[in-house]
């Protein structure tokens, strides 16, 4: 409690939960306040890599299995706000930062040449809030907290995507689509975490789970668990709730999908392992049963589904899009296993498929930069105008398919593993089949910009400056190297499905 | 489970079914209108019905306003309702304020770029730009138009 | 100028009682009802019905667009420089035990009231930057189209 006389003093590692996200909240309104454009993307770099250097702290420090508790304001839980990390947060706080530290670089070109001047500064305000609601969302250990970093994502997000409209005005468009179903989707999530309290009387996730396990499964806490899976579904896209993605990810400028792509749908996918796993746990048999009868079935769907949409694109951006939504089902089916194995496979591949697409999109955008379109017909020929940016598309899309010898193929193959595990040979199957899909439409870029002979603003393009392809590579370089080396994606995710299966009894005491 | 319907249980939980009747409106409104302001009138209404939810979950019977007294001598006799609801809810509105704001302000530049507001309209327009790309760059499929 | 004489007149001595209203709703958030987030909108009200009744130019005249926006930020400033000054005293963040470490009480009332404070100058800010975004628009439709 804040009032007892004897304090010992902390020192400045025991505030690393909470300079995690500080850091890029008070950067945010400091660009504001500073008002110099030249500043603005000093700040939001350096913040951003203070936060990845904070969140590799933390991921060293959590790995061993250790939980790090922080209470807001001295105030202890569960009457206090906590924040609360584990391997499992760690990981998913390290894949932010180290996106966005890597995308910033990048951003500042592509930001240039995409979005007028005078909406510099706010836009790497926006870019910082959207960031800090990210890690906040990670960070913290309280249901409603979620809901407030969620929405400060969001509400950032629908900003940023809508400063595509300077390019093509269906930026607008989309950016209301999201803004829509994410709110109706938040809206979902408080509804779920109200129903939460009204059965517990508490909203510290350690402690819901404690007293969803003492009462029991009733009709309250049935409820509550059906609109949160709901509500951060729309925030996951899964399959048949997708539908702002493909628009957002297209119109949006290409730092920002970048950006997006590969860290708001995995922040929204560990907020529903956190629920599922940590706050309701696999034996609440609701979830289980609904993991295994509606997120399992809607997973392989979006495998072929989407996979097979992206194929009949002729835009890349959206191609890749579409590819998100694919990519998505994988880490789902895994979660949806609810076994160790499988657990691994989803964490993972969330991680493998963030870097995998951070690296895609920026070679589009590189792309976009010189040709002035992502569409296959303004690209073709561009591997020979542009090796260097697309042959880090190419490393990109093997790592999309999962050739071995790329971070995708460590994830996907964990994956199998865990369906052959669980005996469910046609789910591996249908793993491998899907991914044949890939095939497809990664082979088309290859085709576009390789085979096809250069025409139009492909032939005339130079290659992408090297603020671009220095981002760009170590993206592509990271598909490779994580394609090797399994010590740090395979390691932290096993020790994070340990984490999450073992559920959170007694964390709050 | 229907024997538990009975006029107690229907009264007793009256702040629900309103819950469960604004909630409804809200979410009709916002599929079933095609004016983005009326769409987006329907989701103020859906987020309004979840702070009733919050707001009557914090009623105690004969509660009064959590307030104490000012020399801090409580009452032990006296019943105060719950006023985390109310706090959590404040945060839930200022949220809500931001996210109309931020919508109107989307709406009034898609008023300028499309010329309309109407849902039908700006399909319309999209699916015009679609075909003329498909024509540029070959045919896709997916997607809003 | 001479229509809406009542509205002026009456918008002229609203004003500053509004303001003045706004402060104790502010000050007194710490032991009763109020506090920044009231008392910021009903500062900002003061402002837009300033700005309704004369003119956007007028109040923006009084509250340049530029300062609404630096309040904003500074608001938000002032809420997390609290808990980064509980920070350096070896407190938790926010704990605002530490600003009177033998009377944590007296220094949560203190820690309060600067955060409220913090929270009524962005409100103020937000709300005023709402009004001004939105009446400063040029119409695409001109008044005489209706």
């Amino acid at each position: 409690m804040a009032s007892e006389v004897t304090h010992t003093a902390a020192t400045f590692a025991d505030h690393l939960p909470v300079l995690q996200i500080l850091v890029p909240f008070i950067a945010a309104p400091l660009t504001v306040l500073i008002g110099s454009r030249a500043l603005a993307w000093p700040i939001a770099f350096v913040s951003s890599a203070i936060a990845a250097v904070i969140a590799f702290a933390l991921l060293m420090k959590t790995m061993g299995g250790e939980v790090i508790s922080y209470h807001l304001g001295g105030w202890a839980p569960p009457l206090g706000i906590e924040y609360r990390v584990d391997a499992a947060n760690a990981f998913v706080l390290l894949l932010v930062c180290a996106i966005s530290t890597i995308v910033l670089p990048f951003a500042r070109t592509s930001v240039a040449a995409e979005i007028p001047k005078r909406q510099h500064t706010l836009f790497y305000t926006a870019y910082l809030l959207c960031f800090a609601g990210l890690l906040g969302v990670a960070v913290t250990g309280d249901a409603f907290n979620v809901f407030v970093f969620l929405e400060i994502s969001s509400l950032s997000t629908y900003v940023l995507i809508a400063q595509g409209s300077y390019r093509d005005k269906r930026a607008l468009t989309a950016a209301f689509d999201y803004l829509m179903m994410g709110t109706i989707g938040a809206t979902f999530f408080v509804i779920g975490i109200g129903l939460l309290y009204m059965a517990t009387g508490t909203l510290n996730m350690a402690d819901i789970a404690d007293r969803i396990a003492e009462q029991g499964s009733n009709r309250t806490v049935r409820s509550a668990f059906a609109f949160i899976v709901v509500g951060i579904g729309l925030k996951v896209a899964i399959y048949p709730l997708h539908l702002w993605l493909p628009n957002s990810y297209t119109f949006a400028p290409s730092a920002v999908t970048a950006f997006l792509a590969a860290t708001a749908t995995k922040v929204a996918i560990y907020v529903l392992m956190r629920f599922v796993f940590s706050v309701f746990r696999p034996d609440f048999s609701f979830a289980n049963n609904t993991l295994e009868f509606i997120i399992i079935p809607f997973a392989i769907l979006a495998m072929f589904a989407a996979s097979f949409i992206a194929i009949f694109q002729s835009d890349f951006k959206r191609m890749l899009a579409y590819s998100s939504i694919a990519q998505i089902g994988y880490i789902l089916l895994g979660i949806g296993f609810l076994t160790q194995t499988g657990l691994t496979a989803g964490i993972s591949h969330l991680f493998n498929h963030g870097i995998t697409k951070a690296a895609l999109f920026m070679g589009v955008g590189a792309l976009v930069l010189r040709t002035g379109s992502s569409f296959y017909s303004r690209l073709e020929g561009a591997g020979r105008t542009m090796p260097w940016t697309s042959a880090a598309v190419v490393i990109g899309g093997l790592s999309l398919i999962g050739v071995p010898g790329t971070a995708g193929f460590i994830s996907k193959w964990v994956l199998v593993q865990a369906a052959l595990e669980k005996g469910w040979w046609p789910v591996a199957l249908l793993i491998v089949a899907s991914s044949l899909l890939a095939v497809i439409y990664v082979w088309r870029v290859i085709e576009t910009l390789y085979l096809k002979p250069a025409t139009g603003d492909a032939a005339t393009a130079t290659e992408a400056p090297a603020s671009m392809l220095i981002p760009l590579w170590i993206m592509a370089a990271a598909c490779i190297y994580f394609g090797f080396d399994t010590q740090i994606t395979i390691g932290a995710s096993q020790t994070a499905a340990q984490g999450l299966l073992a559920g959170a009894v007694g964390m709050a005491h | 489970m229907f024997e538990e319907f009975t006029w107690e249980f229907i009264v007793g939980h009256l702040n629900y079914w309103l819950f469960i009747v604004l909630m409804m409106t809200g979410l009709y409104i916002v599929v079933a209108r095609s004016n983005l302001v009326k769409k987006l009138v329907g989701l103020n209404i859906f987020q309004v019905s979840v702070f009733m939810l919050y707001i009557s979950m914090g009623k105690i019977t004969g509660g009064t306003a959590p307030i104490f007294p000012t020399d801090m001598k409580v009452d032990p006799g006296v019943t105060y309702s719950n006023p985390l609801p109310h706090v959590l809810i404040l945060t839930a509105i200022v949220v809500g304020i931001a996210t109309t704001s931020l919508a109107l302000a989307l709406i009034v530049r898609i008023r300028e770029e499309y010329n309309t507001i109407d849902e039908a309209g700006i399909l319309e327009i999209e699916s015009t730009i679609c075909r003329a790309e498909n024509q540029l760059h070959g045919e896709a499929m997916g997607g809003r138009a | 100028m001479h229509h809406h004489l009542i509205l002026r007149v009456v918008t002229k001595l609203l004003v500053g009682t509004i303001i003045l209203y706004a402060l104790y709703v502010q000050f007194h958030g710490d032991y009763s009802p109020g506090g920044g987030f009231q008392a910021g909108v009903i500062m900002a009200v003061a402002f837009i019905l300033y700005g309704v009744v004369f003119s956007l130019a007028s109040v923006q005249q009084v509250f340049p667009p530029w300062l609404v926006h630096k309040l904003v930020a500074l608001g938000v400033l002032i809420y997390a420089g609290t808990g980064v000054v509980s920070l350096f005293l070896g407190y938790n963040y926010l704990d605002y035990g530490a600003f009177t470490p033998h009377h944590p009480e007296h220094g949560q009332h203190y820690g309060i009231l600067v955060v409220e404070l913090g929270v009524g100058v962005t409100v103020t800010g937000v709300m005023v930057a709402i009004y001004y975004a939105f009446a400063g628009r040029t119409p695409v439709i001109s008044d005489e189209e209706w």
